[in-house]
Order: C-alpha cells, then sequence, then structure tokens
C-alpha cells in the first residue's frame, strides 16, 4: 500500500467529482445533470378471504416460532419459454442454498409447499383487481394468462410466482403530470423471510399466496419527489376503492431508478412512500459516481486482460474474525487487483466505497457472512501499513495495484474469488444490472441481480381465463369518482392538504362526500375533523369502531339539534372509545348545556359591559380572548366566529 | 412440409391473424376497442378456444387478446423463438461407473410444448449435462430414447421390449440401469421388470418426478441424482424405484419393484413402500444405505436371465357392493385368462358372483385375491364368504398389491410358469411364488 495515498481523502474527492450533493439541498438542476430517472412497481394486498390459488386464509399470520412442520428445497434454474436460462436464476443456483420453510396447519396447505398443483383463481381477487385497473385507465386484457415468474431466492416454494396480466397501457393524472402506467397484474404474495445466514435461509409460509396486485409504471418520474407523490397517489387510488388491505406489510413498492449511463436498478420492498425520496436520490448518484468509475477505469486501467491474482496466506493478527475463520478450518486469501488503486475506496453512497459493493455480493453470492474481507482502502483501517506491506510482498503487488483480504469456508472460496473477479469487471462496463434493498439512513446494498423478462413462462397448471367483454363494460360503466376528481374535491372545500394522506389511506373519502353533500356541512369542518381530529384519536385506538356511518350520524344530529357541527370536535373522543353510544348521552359525557341564542347574547352584553381589564396595556384582542374564554360553555350552541363578532 | 405461421389458432382467430397478415412469433401491434395491445404473438394450445389471440408484451407476461374487440393489427418484426437447451458435452471420468439411462418420455429436464401447453423432455447425456451438470460425478452417462409414452400409454409390448434392452445392456457390460419413466404406472412397469429379469447382476432403477422438470423446485434432478448413484455405486443388485423418501429435497428410498405404490397424486413423496419397509435410502453424501439385510446383491458376471413374456388376457376387478356378476361373465366370454380380484375386507365379494366365478374356474380362468384396503393379507380362511370363494376357485393372493398380482399373472400365464401346482396347491404356490423378489412379505 502506498503510504502517501490516502483512502478518506480519495473517498471525499470522487464524491466531489461526482457532484454529490444531499437531497435537502438538490435541485431540479442537479437531477437533470446526472439524468433522474425513476418508476415504481407498487404492491397492494387485495381484500379477500382466501389464498389466490387455494383456500388456505388470506391475512392470518403466525409468529415466526409457532409452526408445525419444517421442509427443505433447493432451487435451480431451468429453461424460460423462449429457451434462455435467467441471469439471476444462474446467481442463486450458484449460492447453493438451502431453503427451509415453515409451515402452520392453518395458515399453509399442500398448493403452498407445491405438493399439489394449484386450484382454480380466487374469482373474488381477479373481480377486485380488474375494477382497479379499470381505475387506473389501463387496457383489459381479453384472456387472463397465469404466467410463472422464476424467483430462485427461495421466497417461493415452487421457484415461481404465478402471476397475471390484468391490464396493460394505463394513464394516471397527477395533479402536476401525467404518469403513464406499463401494467397491472394480480399475482400472489411471497414468503416472509425469517432469517438468511451462510448457506441456509429460512421462510415463513403464511403470507405466501395472498393476492397482490402490482400497479407498474413507466420511468415518467423525473426527480424523487415526484416519485413519492406517484406511488402515494397509486396507493390511494387502490384504498380508495376499498379492495385492498391496509396496515404493516399490506403494502411495498419496488423502485427503479437509472441516470444517465447507468442502468434500470431495482430498489426492492420499500415499505414507506416517504423513504423513496432518499433511497432514489442516494441510488441516482451511486450510479453516476460508478459511471466516473467506469470512465476512470476505462482510461487509466483497460479491460482487455484484467484478471485478479489470488494467494494463500496466514499472518499474525488479532483481528478477531480472521482468528475465528482460521479456527474453524476456513481459508484465508489474498487478491491482488491489479492497478486498482483509489478504486476500492471510490465514494458509491454516503458513507460508502466501491469496496462495500464486493462485500455485499460475498455476503450474497458467496454466504459469506460479514465482516467477510479487509482490503487496503478501508476508511477505518483494521491492519496497518505494514501489514498490508508484508501482504502485498507475496502477489508481488505495487503501489498501483490494490489488495483485498477474503476468508470463509473451503468450499465458497472459489465463488468468492469468482465473485469479487467478476463484479470489478463490472465496475468497467459501469453499473451492473442488480435489484437492491433499503437498510437504513436511505443506503441500499446488493439484493440479486436484476432478472429479466427470460424468467417468464405460461402456468402449464391452469388454463387461460376469458373476460367477457361486456361484463368489462358494464364494471367500467359503474365507475365511482375518479379519485383525482376526490383529490380536487378536497381542494375545493379547502380541506387543508395535511390531511389529505389520511383521507385517502383511510378511504374516508365516500363518507365525508355524504355528510358534506347530504346534510350541506362545511366541507372544510368535515376534512380537518378527519384528517386531524380522528387521525390523531383513531392513531391511539386502532381497535375502535368509528367509520363512516358514525361519521354521517354524528354530522347528521348536529344538523338535526341545530347545533354547530364544530361541536363533534369535543364529542369524538367519546365516540371513537364508543361508536354505538347515543348521541344525547355523548354530549351529557362531555357536559355539554344547551343555551338559547338570546340568553347567550345577553351574557355576552354583560360581560361586555362589566370588562374591567388589570392592565393598563390591554388591547381590544386581549380583550375578546378573555369575554370568549368565559363564552366557552357557548360552544356548539352559537357558532363562535357569530358570537365574537357580537362583542360590542 | 410448409411452415406452419398460425400454429395452434383456428377458426375465427386463424381468420383474424390471417386478415392482418399476422404471423406467430411476429412483433406485432393489436388496436382493440379496449386500447393497443403490443408483443409477440405466440402460438396457442390447440384445445383452447378460437376466440382470442395470445401475445407475449414486452415485460415477458403473457396476454390473450378478445378477437371481438380487435379493430387493426399489424406485424413490425418477426423472430422466431429458438428453444435449446443448453449442451455441454458429458465429460468422461476414469473410474466412475458406466450408468445407461433408458428413456420411455418421462421429464427430467424440459421445455414447453405450445401445442399441449405441457413440456418436452430433454435426454440426450449433453443435454442433461446441461440441466443437471453434477451428474457427471456421478457417473459415466449414456443414453437412449427406447420409446416416448406418457406413463399411462405404457403397456406390456413396452415391457417386453425393456427387458430385452435390460439383458443386452448387462451382456455389453454395464455397471447400472436407470430408467426414466413417468410416475402414474411406474411401479406396474417395476413389477413387470421385476418378472421379466431375474438374477439381476447390476441394480436397474427406475426413476420419475411428481413436479414437471420446467420448475425450479422440481424434484427430477435429485430423483436423477439419486438414481445414478443407486444404480452406480449401490449394493442392491434388484429392480427399484427411486424417489423422494421424505417430501423435502433429502433423501431417496429404493422401494422393490414388486412392493411400491403410488399413494398421492401431487405429492413428491408419492411413492411408499406397502406392507414393508424400502430396500434402502440414497443421498448423495452417503450414497445407498440398505435397510434390509436380505437382498440381491451386485456381481461381476453378466448371468442374467431375461423372460420377456406377457399374456394380456388378465384384467383387475374392483369389488364395489352391488356389483353384478356379468362383469365377470364378460370378461370370460372375452376369453380373458386370469383375474385378479380385488376384494373387500379379508377378501370378500357378495354372494351374488359366486355362480360366476364357478363359471369362471369351470372354465379355466386363473383368480387370485387381493384386498382394496391396500396393506395387509386376504385372510380367506376367517368367514364363510372367503372359504365359498376358495371353494370356487380363487387362490388369495396374500399381501401381494393387486397391481402387482396383475402383472404377475400376465407374465406367468404367458410363461406357464404357474402350471396346475397352484390350483390344486395355492399354498405351496405362493410359497413358491414368494420367493420371488419379495413381493410377498
Amino acid at each position: 500500500m502506498s503510504t502517501n495515498f490516502d483512502p478518506r481523502a480519495n473517498y471525499e474527492l470522487t464524491k466531489q467529482q461526482a457532484g454529490y450533493v444531499e437531497r435537502k439541498k438538490a435541485t431540479q438542476e442537479d437531477y437533470d445533470r446526472i439524468g433522474f430517472m425513476s418508476g415504481l412497481e407498487v404492491h397492494q394486498q387485495i381484500k379477500t378471504k382466501e389464498k389466490l390459488f387455494c383456500h388456505c386464509p388470506a391475512g392470518q399470520f403466525n409468529k415466526f416460532e409457532d409452526y408445525d412442520a419444517e421442509l427443505i428445497r433447493h432451487m435451480r434454474p431451468t429453461l424460460s419459454e423462449l429457451g434462455e436460462y435467467d441471469g439471476t436464476a444462474l446467481m442463486e443456483f450458484k449460492t447453493k442454498k438451502e431453503i427451509v420453510y415453515r409451515i402452520k396447519n392453518g395458515t399453509a396447505c399442500t398448493y403452498d409447499i407445491d405438493d399439489t398443483p394449484p386450484f382454480p383463481i380466487n374469482r373474488e381477487a381477479l373481480h377486485n383487481a380488474i375494477i382497479i385497473a379499470l381505475r387506473s385507465n389501463l387496457n383489459i386484457v381479453g384472456e387472463v394468462h397465469i404466467t410463472r415468474k422464476q424467483y430462485l431466492d427461495g421466497s417461493i416454494p415452487t421457484g415461481f410466482q404465478r402471476t397475471a396480466i390484468v391490464g396493460v397501457e394505463g394513464l394516471l393524472k397527477l395533479p402536476k403530470k401525467d404518469i403513464r402506467l406499463i401494467q397491472l397484474s394480480i399475482e400472489e404474495d411471497a414468503c416472509r423471510e425469517i432469517s438468511d445466514i451462510g448457506h441456509r435461509r429460512i421462510y415463513q409460509t403464511d403470507r405466501l399466496g395472498v393476492p397482490l396486485i402490482e400497479t407498474v409504471t413507466y420511468p415518467d418520474c423525473k426527480n424523487p419527489d415526484e416519485l413519492r407523490e406517484t406511488c402515494e397517489y397509486i396507493r390511494f387510488l387502490g384504498r380508495s376503492t376499498g379492495l385492498v388491505r391496509t396496515g404493516m406489510g399490506a403494502g411495498r413498492q419496488d423502485v427503479n431508478v437509472s441516470c444517465t449511463g447507468g442502468t434500470r436498478i431495482e430498489l426492492k420492498g420499500v415499505q414507506h412512500a416517504k423513504w423513496i425520496p432518499e433511497l432514489s436520490h442516494n441510488e441516482c448518484f451511486r450510479q453516476w459516481s460508478l459511471v466516473q468509475l467506469q470512465e476512470r477505469l476505462n482510461r487509466e486501467v483497460g479491460k482487455e486482460g484484467w484478471k485478479v491474482e489470488v494467494a494463500d496466506v496466514s499472518f499474525p493478527t488479532d483481528y478477531l474474525p480472521i482468528l475465528d475463520n482460521k479456527a474453524k478450518g476456513g481459508a484465508l486469501k489474498l487478491v491482488k487487483l491489479p492497478k486498482f488503486r483509489g478504486v476500492l475506496s471510490h465514494f458509491t453512497q454516503p458513507g460508502k466505497i466501491f469496496a462495500d459493493e464486493i462485500a455485499d455480493r460475498l455476503k450474497v453470492i458467496a454466504c459469506l457472512e460479514r465482516p467477510n474481507m479487509l482490503h487496503d482502502e478501508m476508511l477505518e483501517p483494521v491492519l496497518t501499513h505494514s501489514q498490508w506491506h508484508k501482504l502485498a510482498k507475496r502477489v508481488h503487488a505495487t503501489d498501483e495495484d490494490a489488495l483485498i483480504l477474503v476468508w470463509g469456508p473451503q468450499n465458497d472460496m472459489p465463488t468468492a474469488i469468482e465473485t469479487i473477479e467478476e463484479r470489478c469487471l463490472m465496475a468497467f462496463d459501469g453499473v451492473p444490472k442488480e435489484t437492491r434493498k433499503a437498510v437504513c439512513n436511505g443506503i441500499t446494498i446488493f439484493e440479486r441481480v436484476l432478472p429479466g423478462a427470460d424468467r417468464m413462462y405460461p402456468d402449464t397448471d391452469s388454463a387461460p381465463i376469458p373476460l367477457d367483454p361486456a361484463f368489462i363494460k358494464a364494471l367500467r360503466a359503474e365507475m365511482p369518482t375518479e379519485i383525482i376528481d376526490r383529490y380536487y374535491k378536497l381542494k375545493e372545500w379547502n380541506v387543508p392538504e395535511d390531511c389529505f394522506r389520511y383521507i385517502f389511506a383511510k378511504n374516508w373519502y365516500p363518507a365525508m362526500a355524504e355528510t358534506v353533500e347530504k346534510l350541506s356541512v362545511d366541507g372544510r369542518t368535515v376534512g380537518r375533523f378527519v384528517g386531524m381530529r380522528l387521525k390523531h384519536l383513531l392513531g391511539k385506538n386502532a381497535a375502535s369502531k368509528f367509520n363512516g356511518e358514525t361519521l354521517y350520524k354524528l354530522f347528521a344530529f348536529l344538523k338535526e339539534q341545530g347545533l354547530d357541527s364544530r361541536l363533534a370536535w369535543n364529542m369524538a373522543p367519546a365516540l371513537v372509545e364508543d361508536a354505538t353510544m347515543p348521541m344525547e348521552q355523548v354530549l351529557d359525557k362531555i357536559g355539554f348545556k344547551r343555551y338559547a341564542k338570546d340568553d347567550l347574547l345577553t351574557k355576552l352584553d354583560n360581560l361586555c359591559a362589566g370588562f374591567a381589564p388589570k392592565k393598563k396595556s390591554c388591547t381590544d384582542l386581549d380583550r375578546q380572548n378573555w369575554i370568549m374564554g368565559q363564552m366557552k360553555e357557548a360552544m356548539g350552541n352559537i357558532e363562535m366566529k357569530e358570537l365574537a363578532n357580537n362583542i360590542k | 412440409m410448409a411452415e406452419d405461421f398460425f400454429q395452434g389458432y383456428w377458426g375465427a382467430s386463424l381468420e383474424v391473424l390471417k386478415k392482418y397478415n399476422c404471423r406467430v412469433w411476429s412483433q406485432a401491434e393489436c388496436q382493440t376497442t379496449g386500447g393497443l395491445f403490443k408483443g409477440t404473438i405466440l402460438p396457442r394450445a390447440a384445445f383452447q378456444d378460437d376466440q382470442h389471440i395470445v401475445m407475449k408484451v414486452n415485460t415477458g407476461y403473457n396476454i390473450g387478446v378478445d378477437i371481438s374487440t380487435i379493430t387493426g393489427m399489424v406485424e413490425t418484426d418477426y423472430k422466431k423463438a429458438n428453444y435449446h437447451i443448453p449442451e455441454k458435452e458429458f465429460p468422461y471420468t476414469e473410474g466412475l461407473p458406466h450408468v445407461k439411462l433408458l428413456g420411455t418420455g418421462g421429464t427430467i429436464a424440459s421445455r414447453l410444448d405450445y401445442r399441449t401447453g405441457a413440456v418436452i423432455p430433454a435426454f440426450s447425456p449433453g443435454e442433461l449435462y446441461g440441466a443437471v451438470p453434477e451428474l457427471a460425478d456421478i457417473c459415466n452417462l449414456d443414453t437412449e430414447k427406447v420409446f416416448a409414452v406418457f406413463s399411462e400409454n405404457m403397456s406390456p409390448k413396452e415391457y417386453i421390449a425393456l427387458a430385452k434392452k435390460i439383458g443386452e445392456e448387462i451382456q455389453n457390460g454395464i455397471d447400472g440401469i436407470v430408467i426414466g419413466h413417468g410416475t402414474d404406472t411406474l411401479a406396474h412397469t417395476a413389477a413387470a421388470l421385476t418378472f421379466m429379469c431375474q438374477n439381476l447382476p447390476v441394480p436397474i432403477v427406475l426413476v420419475g418426478s411428481q413436479r414437471s422438470s420446467d420448475r425450479p423446485s422440481s424434484d427430477a434432478a435429485l430423483n436423477l441424482m439419486h438414481a445414478m448413484t443407486a444404480a452406480g455405486h449401490g449394493d442392491v443388485a434388484e429392480v427399484m424405484v427411486c424417489m423422494f423418501g421424505p417430501t423435502s429435497d433429502e433423501y431417496g428410498f429404493l422401494h422393490r419393484g414388486t412392493r411400491v405404490r403410488k399413494m398421492h397424486s401431487s405429492y413428491r413423496s408419492t411413492f411408499r413402500t406397502i406392507g414393508d419397509t424400502p430396500v434402502a435410502t440414497v443421498d448423495r453424501k452417503r450414497g445407498v444405505v440398505p435397510i434390509k439385510e436380505v437382498y440381491n446383491h451386485r456381481r461381476n458376471d453378466r448371468d442374467v436371465k431375461i423372460i420377456p413374456t406377457f399374456d394380456d388376457r388378465v384384467a383387475i376387478l374392483y369389488y364395489y357392493p352391488g356389483m353384478k356378476p356379468d362383469v365377470l361373465d364378460a370378461l370370460v366370454d372375452n376369453g380373458y385368462q386370469g383375474i385378479v380380484w380385488d376384494g373387500t375386507g379379508l377378501g370378500h365379494v357378495n354372494r351374488g358372483m359366486f355362480d360366476a366365478i364357478q363359471r369362471a374356474t369351470d372354465k379355466g380362468v386363473h383368480q387370485y385375491m387381493t384386498v382394496q384396503t391396500i396393506w395387509g393379507y386376504a385372510h380367506m380362511f376367517v368367514y364363510d364368504t372367503g372359504r365359498d370363494l376358495m371353494d370356487r376357485g380363487i387362490i388369495p393372493a396374500g399381501n401381494m398389491l393387486a397391481e402387482t398380482a396383475y402383472i404377475k399373472l400376465g407374465w406367468a400365464e404367458e410363461h406357464h410358469a404357474h402350471t396346475r401346482e397352484q390350483r390344486n396347491h395355492p399354498e405351496r404356490a405362493l410359497q413358491r411364488l414368494s420367493r420371488l423378489s419379495g413381493w410377498c412379505t
């Protein structure tokens, strides 16, 4: 290792060369400069009683330790319909994973573990998917073909997901721009991963087979905020139908991001829309930085004939992972990366460098648990200069070369070396196609090689399902208000925008519209009541039975009694606690007293007349506030604004 | 033959494709009243309706377009899919046993057949090596497609051809034989080969798969590896069925050909030895581990005895309450020589059949009794009915499986192995037959 080389300085320099800016400070110009391009695949579970291809219950979950049996499978790549092996498939095969499924009677059956062919598709799920597809302005297919999408990671025991397109080529009209849709498909959800250590990955099968819809957009989003807005719109759209599940795990999205000169990278399984901006921002800059690296490598090194050199080494160290590996009889290899000085510490993500790309792949492909390698450009060095210097001699490394020390079980070493060399060679070609998963702070790590269309082939166990055009036409005719219309309606009612998300997410709109339109109640009052008051109260009491019907009854009661609709604010806690409580009783509970309007005005007059300020500096506003404070009990009997106007 | 550009399409959908001059495998844009669909036109399974055109859209998914909604179609490109299973030369390794894989139509690795929507097997050593490279660590492989039939279409003609083939291969010095076979009648074939191939010096292992090999979780590859291990390295020189032990990807069982039965329509672990234990387990780490102490050991000689005969004028009658005697009469009148009864409980049928049974015996038809309970013995001395049936010529077949008894009878009828002795001394006959391959326990 060159004594003059400073990895941290190199990290900062390459970060600067990539023009990295924090997301908060990033402008549209920054995104245009690096060619931010992004689209989404939004998954939402459809609300059904049963799973998609069997009669097991949907939406029932077990604790990870609660299972009746375990089952082992190994996945092996097969040919696609067009006669090709899929890239991911081959990678997964290389990893030689043993997949263990935990099965609980009651939430999984022989279909789930691929010991029985599928039962006919759940019609309720298909029907609901068609409705959502129609709302997304998609062209509905004439015949639904169940297709198998290969997944060799083991997340589905068959090794493929049964999925089918319901509609293609749609358009979402967001307030600021239109987002085109590629397709909407119906598919079965995968297992939940319990653990993935070494060569053994464990899954729980309860979620497996639950019907999902996947809405896929074109890469029309040009900045992270548009992406989040699109994601929320699609989720709101689904929720506005009342046909999808809500809650933890019921929805997640894959975010596709690329930059100029980069490639489509899929960020998998993002649980919350609010994480999207940071993740997509960092991913785009990661790619941009890899493009810089690509240019540098091709300019200064050259891919032709580049290969690693490997040597078995053993040297005195007190670094625990290496000692531990030695105790287990593992191998320790020194890998020379010719002319790679400055590459390993090249900036990729905040706090991450190119070497992390290699370490991530070693974990996934070669099954080496981290820490699995050391290198001579670590931001926080473990070995000393002199130790690296001694090691360098073993492989005749010069100052231009970079070194990696990798360790693990003997059997995994060939794959490990291959993985290191493969990732380095990929750097000459720019950004390798892969799927990545979010860890924390907007950082992502390598998950798998990005699968292509090659992994799709027809499901030979099921026949195509024709959709009668007349049936689709009838469904289209009874389409309720478009979500975008709802959006504009809330605007028209002057409901604060920060209430929108809750209203759409929990599908309060239909009940609100009924309340506002039938009872002629002020829309803003109802909007604020739901988006602020109910959000707060129901957030603390998830079991509450307060629903759309309660909302309507509450405002209907106030109107009928000639009471101010803002009294609802005070009545809400009692109703959230017990939605069946008669309204009169609620009034008693909150200590509401009825007053005639004239009595109130008389009292007001008396207060005005008797007002005697204690301080000299008392303003008119102070006076009004004091008087209104004294009139608190009038709340509900009369509009407080009207009362204030009567202060003389 | 002219190339078929409209593979699988017929009637109205064929007319639409011809009208717009769009071929299968072409890239096409299809304008409909419900919007535009773009993709590759795929062949259609011939058994499906003529109202839809199948397209693969760019994301790899397939969809069907309703022809009644089509307002226009245009072909933009044409690229025929080229199916191939990656083929690599199967490496020869000095010191590894020579195994011959005989194909009958089962699938090991496969691709799709658009006509049926089903899968087409890969079979050459190169194709198999491409799909299951681990095989090269087990043995040196040679393959031969003896015939290509679905399991349910296997018949005595195929049993005979297979037995002769086995004889030839053994004479040629092979170390073990694996037979790829559909699972439905795998047990029948295994029983037939047990009777036809006697005094075996090497293992004959029948193998199939319960989950088609076009899926990543298929049991085909592991079953094949187990079968190759048993055939190439195992010491048990018998006709055996090698399939999953548990439903997990762990180890295989080696079942005796005469005692094995398919017990579930779709489980991987469907094959079970009935009324006994399997001969051995097999896995890739430990190889063949015998469970039974007594079995036929591998030998170096080539003294196999092939008796490839079968009289197909035999049948199984599954008794059900209310069965009428004319069912039996019809078989007898049609010249059937042997009947295997699958009776209730300890081996019974109703009194209404008695006369017909007597008539059959008088006409020289050999009748045996097996039990519907699958597990357990025909004990025909326990009740009067049993004694009455024996009196009318039915011979209890112990705990022989009905399918095995049927195969045995067909083979023996032709071979004249069973003589008058059987009718006169059923116990002795049974005893003699039991010596063979454990088909009675």
